[in-house]
Formats: C-alpha cells, sequence, structure tokens
C-alpha cells in the first residue's frame, strides 16, 4: 500500500502496524513522537496500530527554537 | 537581596528570571555555552519533522539540554492556526513523557510575526481543557492579557517588540498596566535586543524575560548571555527597590547648610 511519511510518499507491506513501520528507522534511543493523519498516537499505541492505505505519518523531534 | 526571589509557574519553582531560546545558533556546542551562562533554568525548543536516516549521529537539543537539568517549554513557534497549535503540544507533551507545560504562540502574519489573539484565545482554550499549563505569547494589550489570564493560562507574555527584531521595549505603559492587573507572572518575550532592553522589561515589574535572538545573533553569544543574566538582575533588584521619583529640575546631592563661602 502507499502512504506518506514526513510527506515523502512511500510504498510498503499491507497490515504494516506503525511500531513495524517506526522498527525500520534507526530511531532507537532517540526522542520522537508520531501522528497518524494529523493524529497524536501515544507511544503504548504503536505495536497495535495497523497502518492503512493513504496514511500519512509524521515522525518529529524537538529541535533548537525559540 | 534574598537568595528566594524565586516565581512560580503552574506549580513550579523558578529562581532565573532568563529564560531562553535554543534557535540560531552557530551548532549545539555554541547552543550549550550561551545557556549555561545565561543561568537561564527554562529553555524552549520547537517541534519538527524527524531526518529519517539522515545525520543519526548529531546530537540532539535534548542529548544537549536534558530534561532532568532544563525544564523544557516547547514552543509552537511557526503554527498560523489553532489547529497546528494544538498538534504541535499534544506532540510534545508526547516526546517529554507527558510534560504539559507549553509555550503556545500563533502567529497572523510573516512580515511582523505579531500573534492572531483570536485563534491564540482558541487556542488556549482547547489546550487547558486538554490539561496543558500554558505559557502565553500576545500582544502588548493588557485587555487581552486578562483575558487570557482569566481563561486559566500559567503566564501571560506580551511582546516587547517583533519576535527577533531587537527593537525593545516599544510600549512601556502597556507593559506596565498588564502586570499590574495580573495575578499569573507576566514575562517579555520577544523583541529584546541587547541588556538594557531587559533591563527596562524587568524595572517595569515583569517577573521574567524570554529572549532567543538577543543572544543567539549577538557577534559573542556567549558574551551576551553573561550581559543579559545581569540585566535581569539588575532590573529585578531595582524594581524591588524602587526607584527614585524623576524630576523635571535639579536636586542637590550636598546640603546647603554648613555652607563657608
Amino acid at each position: 500500500m502507499n502512504i506518506s511519511v514526513n510527506g515523502e510518499k512511500t510504498r510498503v507491506d499491507d497490515n504494516l502496524t506503525l511500531a513495524a513501520l517506526i522498527d525500520g528507522m534507526t530511531l532507537e534511543g532517540t526522542r520522537y513522537a508520531v501522528e497518524v493523519n494529523e493524529e497524536l498516537i501515544p507511544r503504548s499505541q504503536h505495536a497495535e496500530h495497523l497502518l492503512h492505505e493513504g496514511d500519512a505519518v509524521e515522525i518529529v523531534q524537538a529541535i533548537g527554537g525559540g | 537581596m534574598s537568595d528566594k526571589d524565586t516565581f512560580s509557574v503552574a506549580g513550579r519553582e523558578f529562581s532565573s528570571r532568563l529564560l531562553v531560546g535554543t534557535g540560531k545558533y552557530k551548532d549545539m556546542d555554541e547552543t550549550r555555552a550561551a545557556i549555561d551562562t545565561s543561568g537561564a533554568e527554562i529553555v524552549t525548543i520547537a517541534v519538527r519533522r524527524t531526518n529519517i536516516g539522515q545525520n543519526s549521529d548529531e546530537p540532539n537539543i535534548l542529548d544537549v539540554l536534558p530534561p532532568e537539568k532544563f525544564t523544557i517549554l516547547p514552543n509552537t513557534a511557526g503554527c498560523y492556526d489553532q489547529k497546528t497549535a494544538v498538534r504541535t503540544c499534544r506532540l510534545a507533551r508526547e516526546l517529554l513523557d507527558g510534560h504539559n507545560l507549553v509555550k503556545l504562540e500563533v502567529l497572523g502574519d510573516e512580515k511582523t510575526l505579531f500573534p492572531d489573539v483570536m485563534a491564540t484565545l482558541k487556542a488556549a482554550e482547547e489546550l487547558i481543557k486538554d490539561g496543558f499549563d500554558i505559557m502565553v505569547y500576545t500582544n502588548d494589550d493588557p485587555i487581552i492579557a486578562r483575558e487570557l489570564e482569566d481563561m486559566g493560562c500559567a503566564a501571560v507574555m506580551p511582546l516587547a517588540a517583533p519576535i527577533g527584531s531587537g527593537l525593545g521595549v516599544r510600549n512601556p505603559l502597556n507593559i506596565r498596566t498588564i502586570v499590574e492587573n495580573a495575578k499569573v507572572p507576566i514575562l517579555v518575550d520577544a523583541g529584546v535586543g541587547t541588556a538594557s532592553d531587559a533591563a527596562v522589561a524587568m524595572e517595569l515589574g515583569c517577573d521574567g524575560v524570554l529572549m532567543n535572538t538577543a543572544i543567539a545573533a549577538a557577534q559573542d553569544p556567549v558574551l551576551m548571555a553573561s550581559a543579559m543574566k545581569k540585566a535581569i538582575q539588575a532590573g529585578r533588584e531595582a524594581f524591588l527597590a524602587g526607584r527614585m521619583p524623576a524630576k523635571r529640575f535639579a536636586s542637590a546631592s550636598s546640603p546647603m547648610e554648613g555652607l563657608f563661602f
């Protein structure tokens, strides 16, 4: 299926969970937060959250700012 | 002056009245050095997309400024509507393991970066209902400041001048009125250019000043951080000391009595 991750279109396996998507991204040990279709998905739900065709995933971090 | 001249925001107590942003620095080393020198306890951060797979060794701002040591104040900088501001705050809370103190700013215009006050009020209401403690960026309007306090904002932060302008406190009378009306902390946020601007804000009775560009864009940011720390302390002490009344004409410092000429 096709989804987008941080604005980039990407093709992934059907029935992929959010946790499985993030697993391949070398984000271990970093602080991040995730939205799907503009809704926050708490960390505790990543393992069971199934992604769907057309989902827009945003993975964000803290950066320097005023 | 007593060591216990602290202020508190939403039940958290702070002794440094200088709050600093972490943007626009040359690199993480300069960020760390400037912020350490400033003595700030509250530091703002922004929330942006993670660079997936790129620069994974690059230090993160939260490695340089660990949340165990600093009070991290996520900021909704760059948000021009209620929805993105609320989304940003929720992401920040998740990012920081439930930390619910945020700086809300909803901007109205790219040229001035003045706040969109109507959207700010709506976003504040939604975030307070959702359990956030809000330090809110607003204009120097005493009526809006009172409204934000009444709806439950933890601190109100009127601008001194446009963000990043370095113009100093443009409307000291309004800032004073906002301070006099308020029961929550009032902090000047944005527009400070140099140390005397920070001292002016504190002499007006503000509880603190939040700045970023004034330090980061100085030719020597670490030295400016030191200057700002002193200016905040000097301004605070001058406010507490109670300044002499200003007079139009002279008043001699030496007594006239005992003149021998």
